[in-house]
């Protein structure tokens, strides 16, 4: 049982991208955690501006808890944040889910119709970060 | 004096410079039209002029002979591909009359990473394509006719350009001399 929440923030300190992914069935789900895990990963936008200073890393690994929620963050070079708050530890398959959407997010920006900082509405990048979701989050 | 072909290598550019570049151009080309089918037609024309241009260009590179009938024009378009963009497209779906073809393309560098947005059906993307075939057929004394059928940016599988040959152009002695 466990659920993510993964939001691409602009440089704007706005959401460009937002997806949950989850096990537990919706019908099942006792409560829903959307509101608060949307508080979470913005609570933790301020932690990940601390944090890219003391790496030259991308990923900046888990930085942030509240109660049950882990927060993980991956910076890209235009200081685009990608984060995921999750309840489990899983290192190695958060890792694997930023580069693979490092990967489609830089692709997506050689759009020429994309304008950088605008919400993602692609239908091929909704694809892709289904199925690496489903292949690093949820396996 | 001919240009030398080994020229060309050194001047080689990154494919994706070349899908940025015009990517920019096109979009920008539509902020400023602000309509699809003005950007279709100023593609074109762009396509037109450097095709007049290019046509040059290509017969000093390859010292190709006369053509004399469209199948072998289709085999020069074809090579002409190669040189400028490292394309193979296929040619296919002759007409009964041998006056209409199609080029298959299965890749496309123009729209590598593109995805058209939903509002921009009409938008030809690609335009500067068959602009450039016109015009330079026209400049080797071909006028034809050249459209696309299928676009992978709209969902197609392959990207087809269809090129109808519609008649020779004359030389004429321009008005006023002799």
């Amino acid at each position: 049982m466990s659920t993510y929440y993964f939001v691409i923030v602009g440089q704007n300190d706005n959401p460009i991208y937002e997806k949950e992914f989850s096990t537990v069935n919706k019908e099942l789900r006792k409560e829903d955690h959307r509101h608060l895990t949307q508080f979470i990963a913005h609570a933790a936008l301020d932690l990940v501006d601390e944090h890219k200073w003391k790496t030259a890393n991308m990923q900046l690994k888990s930085i942030d808890r509240f109660n049950q929620w882990f927060v993980s963050a991956f910076i890209t070079a235009s200081q685009i944040r990608f984060i995921i708050v999750h309840d489990n530890k899983n290192d190695e398959g958060i890792k694997n889910f930023f580069n693979e959407m490092y990967d489609t997010y830089i692709k997506n920006s050689m759009n020429a119709f994309y304008r950088i900082n605008t919400p993602i509405k692609s239908p091929m990048f909704e694809k892709k970060s289904e199925i690496f979701g489903r292949k690093y989050l949820l396996s | 004096m001919s240009r030398q072909a080994s020229r060309l290598d050194a001047k080689k550019v990154n494919s994706e410079f070349l899908t940025l570049t015009y990517g920019a151009l096109v979009t920008q080309m539509l902020r400023d039209f602000e309509n699809a089918e003005d950007v279709n037609k100023q593609l074109e024309r762009i396509g037109y002029n450097m095709g007049m241009r290019l046509i040059e260009d290509f017969l000093a590179r390859t010292s190709a002979p006369r053509c004399l009938e469209m199948r072998e024009t289709a085999d020069r378009i074809q090579q002409a591909f190669r040189i400028y963009l490292n394309i193979q497209p296929t040619i296919s779906n002759w007409s009964p009359a041998s006056d209409e073809f199609s080029l298959v393309f299965d890749s496309n560098p123009l729209t590598e990473f593109v995805e058209l947005p939903p509002d921009l059906t009409n938008l030809r993307y690609s335009a500067i394509l068959s602009g450039c075939i016109r015009g330079a057929l026209e400049m080797v004394q071909l006028e034809v006719q050249c459209w696309f059928v299928q676009d992978q940016l709209k969902g197609d599988n392959v990207t087809e350009l269809r090129v109808k040959f519609v008649r020779r152009l004359e030389e004429v002695i321009p008005a006023g001399e002799d």
